[in-house]
């Protein structure tokens, strides 16, 4: 076995046994399946939703919980090895600094798959099997795409995760830089937007603005979801999107972008870390 | 035989701030090496260089012939072993997990753990979790760790911190069997107590500079240290040089000499009558680390001044 894969399987078993996997997926399909039910609870009525109303509110849930969830389950990868004193001993170990840290990843990667896809999936099993108006063939596409799109997002914070974690040599700083970019990207980042955008009244080229939205990856992941439910009325931040409608398969390829950015730069920076 | 360790004028430097001093070291198959010193003396500079953890300001490192901070000695490592003061073990993971997780690592068999664990007396706590364990069990697990498959070089930065007297002895003996397959190890301690017998040669640091190196009996040459001859008996005399230097005691008197005395002196009070018992003291390892890195802390006070 490539060391690669033997630090990933212990970073997995470890999820499974400290219920990492267990939470993450619990929340998710009550998360998915309460927005289901009560969705329309404000609406007086008690019942399955409509499949595009479930998906878009729990899109806009789950933009805050997903970062939120994967930089928790990451930050402390690396700096908390560190701490215990166990990084510099696997550093002495043949194998090389990549091949830990894309293993630690790797490992952290598909526990927030994994457990992605239980939660999400067994939402949508409950709404296949028990929703009267909802065909399995209309949910299967979007969910996947729904499923597909949050995985990336938990990636990219897990990435950004270890961005802090290789940059820092203390577990409760690590802590405070990963609220901190859950604060900025989650929150400030639209503010900021929607403040653009009524300073300038509107006198901002109306092209250049869905483009501002690819600046951060949980709104590309909201609009993912949104656009696939074209005749959907846009609301909020999203409406600022409607000009320029950018296909799904640009909107998951600027995810990946943005996976690979603090991918590479925490290779880089663990690579100068001094011991 | 082969220099499984060769530094020559290593130098490491922190911006500046010098860590090491220029060190010429070597170490050759199946030497036993202790290196002592304070915190900060340059110890642990040394090891990680030694590693191939961090690269050398200055001077060459070669580790079984190899530069070992280079990508192409990676392979070499399976030849190390290494334990690191103060490391906590995943403490989720059961013993045997933990040295069954290291052990994939150095793609090594997974069956050699049992025995790993038998031999460091952790057979009955293996498959319990290493945060139940006491200090000295987590101390022998990471002894464990260090000699998975028999490694060539050996680096021990205080390996009996937390190990009762027993599983030290048991530690040295196993530290002397390795020694005898031709395994190179380094102890690298503040003082160890009852190392003596089993190091080969002994390297003292302070301020990242080497303040004394050799044997021991080079060691205690070098000092000059006075020894303590006890004698008891009724009715002694005391050889003229030596009265300002000796105690009267209720049964017996204490002196001390100079090694070149030793002898003359011994042979001098064995032959009266009077003498009921007699003992010597050569001066211990910790007499000598005194010594040295006191010489150390007193030029740094006339630096100072």
């Amino acid at each position: 076995m490539t060391p690669i894969v033997t630090v990933a399987a212990k970073e997995f078993r470890d999820g499974l046994r400290n219920r990492w996997v267990l939470s993450i997926a619990i929340i998710f399909a009550v998360l998915a399946t309460g927005l289901a039910y009560f969705g329309s609870a404000a609406a007086g009525q008690v019942g399955f939703t409509s499949l595009s109303t479930t998906i878009i509110s729990l899109a806009s849930l789950a933009v805050f919980i997903i970062p939120l969830i994967a930089l928790m389950l990451a930050y402390d990868g690396i700096v908390g090895e560190d701490e215990s004193g166990t990084l510099l001993l696997l550093l002495t170990y043949p194998l090389s600094r990549w091949q830990l840290l894309c293993g630690k990843m790797l490992g952290h990667g598909a526990i927030m798959a994994f457990s992605t896809l239980i939660g999400f999936g067994s939402a949508a099993l409950i709404m296949g099997l028990f929703a009267p108006d909802i065909s399995w063939s209309e949910l299967v596409i979007p969910f996947s795409l729904f499923i597909l799109s949050a995985v990336l997002l938990g990636w990219i914070f897990i990435a950004f995760a270890y961005v802090i974690s290789v940059s820092v040599t203390e577990k409760s700083k690590a802590a405070g830089l990963a609220l901190i970019v859950w604060f900025l990207f989650v929150l400030v980042f639209d503010l900021g937007l929607l403040g653009l955008l009524v300073g300038t009244q509107g006198d901002v080229d109306a092209e250049l603005f869905p483009y501002l939205l690819l600046l951060n990856p949980t709104d590309i992941f909201r609009l993912v979801n949104i656009t696939y439910f074209a005749d959907q009325q846009l609301s909020g931040l999203m409406a600022i999107a409607e000009h320029v409608r950018l296909s799904t398969t640009t909107l998951l390829a600027s995810l990946l972008v943005w996976l690979s950015v603090p991918v590479v730069l925490a290779l880089a920076l663990f690579n100068r870390r001094a011991l | 035989m082969m220099n499984i360790v060769e530094l020559v004028g290593v130098e490491k430097r922190y911006q500046n701030v010098r860590a090491l001093a220029p060190l010429d070291l070597v170490l050759q198959e199946g030497e036993v090496l202790g290196l002592f010193g304070h915190n900060g003396a340059g110890k642990t500079t040394t090891i990680k260089l030694i590693l191939g953890l961090i690269k050398a300001s200055a001077g060459s490192v070669r580790v079984f012939g190899q530069d070992p901070t280079l990508s192409e000695s990676r392979r070499e490592r399976q030849q190390l072993g290494f334990l690191q003061e103060n490391v906590s073990f995943y403490d989720q993971l059961t013993g045997l997990e933990v040295l069954r997780y290291f052990a994939r690592l150095k793609d090594i068999k997974v069956s050699e753990c049992h025995r790993l664990l038998d031999q460091v007396g952790l057979k009955a706590a293996a498959g319990r979790r290493v945060k139940t364990y006491s200090k000295g069990m987590r101390q022998r697990l990471g002894l464990a760790q260090a000699l998975l498959g028999n490694p060539k070089l050996l680096l021990l930065d205080e390996p009996t911190v937390g190990l009762d007297p027993l599983a030290t002895q048991d530690f040295y003996h196993r530290i002397a069997q390795l020694k005898e397959q031709g395994c190179t190890v380094v102890l690298c301690s503040h003082v160890l107590p009852g190392v003596e017998k089993y190091i080969d040669r002994a390297v003292v640091m302070g301020k990242g500079a080497v303040l004394a190196q050799g044997s021991l009996n080079d060691l205690r040459h070098q000092a000059e240290l006075p020894l303590t001859l006890n004698v008891k008996g009724l009715g002694l005399n005391i050889p003229e040089s030596l009265q300002s230097r000796a105690t009267i005691l209720e049964d017996g008197v204490s002196m001390h000499l100079s090694l070149q005395e030793k002898m003359p002196t011994m042979q001098y009070m064995l032959a009266q009558a009077g003498v009921t018992d007699i003992d010597l003291h050569l001066p211990s390892l910790e007499d000598l680390y005194t010594h040295y890195t006191r010489t150390c802390v007193g030029s740094e006070l006339e630096d100072v001044l």
